[in-house]
């Protein structure tokens, strides 16, 4: 076995689940300068609805082929993180948008525990096992071992990213969020409803959380309450890593990460793995704190 | 001949116990170009910004149309045909220049006419047609005020707000902007211009107000401020 390609790909498929999640934080940031802490939350409860929408049709004796009820799961879930997105921003971040900058930042966290507390409520304490719906055959590719569910990760994954470049660099919607990311209060004048284009990338960066979780849950075969905190860290860390606020950076920082972390799993260690995201993220902070393709951004963050 | 376009009556405004604008009436009818002068403090950008909702005023009545816009978000005003250049221009300079222009038409559906729009701006600054796909925060001093008024005048105006558009700007740049304001005056657009270049200004306009630490304490044509012994004194340093 090839175990240089193999951690290549291994890598792909888990950079660009880094990356859409990334993606979230880095729009988040861009407009309104919040470290979103509850994203990570966001990404397990799409998670979980999922599983437990193919559970229960499976359950009501819905023998629908295993893509189809990944897609039944997932547009139940997609909805749910959106709207749970939108009230996040509503309920907990919008009354303090002109507080300190410290305040918003200890809501999120506050925000994230009471999701995953919620989530353990609802959910339980125990690995929930993905179900096994999709197909799991093996095939390979010049040595190396890669399944259908990979090469779907990264594809929808690449057109996910696709497709939100397209919204934000060439449509109208997409100009005015970055009109408000460079200067809301002249967006204003022009007629742009900051609180509405804030509630959109709110939902736009759930529902792409959403997905992420799914994916997520469908490569480890199993999801928890507690997903949020490493999953959310890691893509974090991808976001500062590329420059966080900047969309191409999020992407190239998440995939990076996933690459960095599956070589070290691959020659070094694989119990250390998730010690490599860290390192990372602190030799970010400390050597290049504006990221791979950020701006300055220190005194900001 | 022509109606008021804005009435502001008794307008106060502070930022906290700070009292920036202490009382003042003004009155602009449809057509004109109104000027507004005075020293560095004096509170004619806290005006302009009572105007068109950037901030909130303590007192008085803003009446534009005939209607008060004291319900109104900041976002409705240009809607309802109120725009401002910003002091230091404002514009996102991680734009194209043709982004920031089509900013200025964000709540217009029109899209033929705003398509002929950005045509008529880019006639009036030929310059900006040769950049329009330059990023705004890479171009030259003058040539991002003219994005700023470009912008504003893609939203179609009725009144525009000018804030110091001569700020900063070498004087061959001034010459060129003033040119473009009286421009764009000729084509009846009403205009409130607020300017540190008073003698400029007032050379412009039809009317001048005077503003002196929040009050206004003088109104007058321009031709009779600019022959004001005072004024001249004061602002056009003869
Ligand atoms: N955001 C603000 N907070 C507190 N005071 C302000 C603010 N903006 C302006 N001021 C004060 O209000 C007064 C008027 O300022 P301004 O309207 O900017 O004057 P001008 O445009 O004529 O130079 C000044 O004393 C200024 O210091
Ligand atoms: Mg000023």
């Amino acid at each position: 076995m090839d175990i240089f390609l193999q951690q290549i790909i291994n890598g792909l498929v888990v950079g660009s689940i880094y990356a859409l999640i990334a993606l979230g934080y880095t729009m988040v940031y861009g407009i309104m300068q919040l470290i979103n802490f509850a994203h990570g939350e966001i990404v397990m409860i799409g998670a979980m609805v999922t599983i437990t929408c193919i559970n229960l049709l499976i359950g009501a004796g819905i023998n629908l082929p295993g893509p189809l009820l990944l897609l039944a799961g997932l547009l139940m879930a997609i909805p749910v993180s959106m709207l749970l997105g939108f009230a996040i921003e509503r309920i907990a971040y919008r009354p303090l948008r002109r507080a300190p900058r410290l305040a918003p930042l200890i809501t999120a966290i506050g925000v994230s525990i009471v999701l995953q507390q919620a989530a353990m409520l609802i959910w339980g304490r125990n690995y929930r096992p993905f179900p096994a719906i999709l197909p799991t055959e093996v095939h390979d590719f010049f040595g190396a071992a890669i399944t259908d569910l990979q090469v779907a990760i990264v594809v929808l994954a690449l057109l996910l990213m696709g497709g939100l470049f397209f919204l934000i660099e060439r449509t109208k919607l997409g100009r005015a969020m970055r009109a408000t990311s460079q200067n809301p209060e002249v967006a204003g004048l022009m007629g742009v409803n900051i609180n509405t284009i804030i509630s959109m990338t709110f939902m736009i960066g759930s529902a792409l959380g959403a997905m992420a979780g799914v994916m997520v849950a469908a490569n480890y075969d199993q999801a928890h309450a507690y997903m949020g905190s490493l999953i959310g860290l890691k893509a974090f860390t991808a976001a500062v890593l590329g420059g966080i606020g900047n969309l191409a950076g999020a992407v190239v920082g998440g995939i990076l990460l996933g690459l960095i972390e599956s070589m070290c799993a691959g020659y070094l260690s694989s119990s250390y793995k998730d010690v490599f995201a860290f390192v990372v993220l602190i030799g970010v902070l400390v050597f290049r704190p504006s990221g791979l393709l950020g701006e300055r951004v220190a005194d900001r963050a | 001949m022509s109606q008021t376009l804005l009435q502001v009556k008794d307008l106060k405004v502070a930022y906290g116990g700070i009292h920036a604008v202490k009382g003042i009436n003004l009155e602009i009818k449809q057509g004109e170009l109104v000027a507004l002068i005075g020293a560095n403090g004096a509170g004619k950008t806290t005006t302009l910004k009572t105007l068109i909702g950037m901030v909130k005023p303590s007192d008085g009545e803003i009446m534009f149309n005939g209607k008060s816009t004291a319900k109104l978000h900041a976002y409705d005003y240009v809607r309802h045909g109120l725009v401002l250049v910003p002091e230091g221009r404002g514009i996102f300079s991680r734009l194209t220049v043709e982004e920031n222009l089509q900013m200025g038409a964000y709540v217009r559906d029109d899209k033929a006419e705003v398509a002929a729009d950005l045509e008529r701006v880019y006639g009036l600054f030929p310059r900006l047609k040769e950049r329009y796909k330059q990023l705004a925060g890479t171009l030259s001093g003058g040539e991002q005020q003219m994005v700023a008024i470009g912008r504003a005048m893609m939203s179609r105006p009725k009144l525009l707000l000018l804030d110091e558009p001569s700020m900063g700007l070498a004087p061959i740049i001034v010459q060129k902007i003033f040119e473009i304001i009286r421009m764009i005056a000729a084509e009846g657009v009403t205009m409130l211009l607020v300017e540190q270049n008073a003698k400029l200004a007032l050379q412009t306009a039809n009317r001048g107000y005077v503003m002196e630490s929040g009050h206004v304490t003088l109104a007058d044509s321009a031709a009779n401020l600019l022959a004001n012994e005072a004024i001249q004194k004061a602002y056009l340093g003869e």
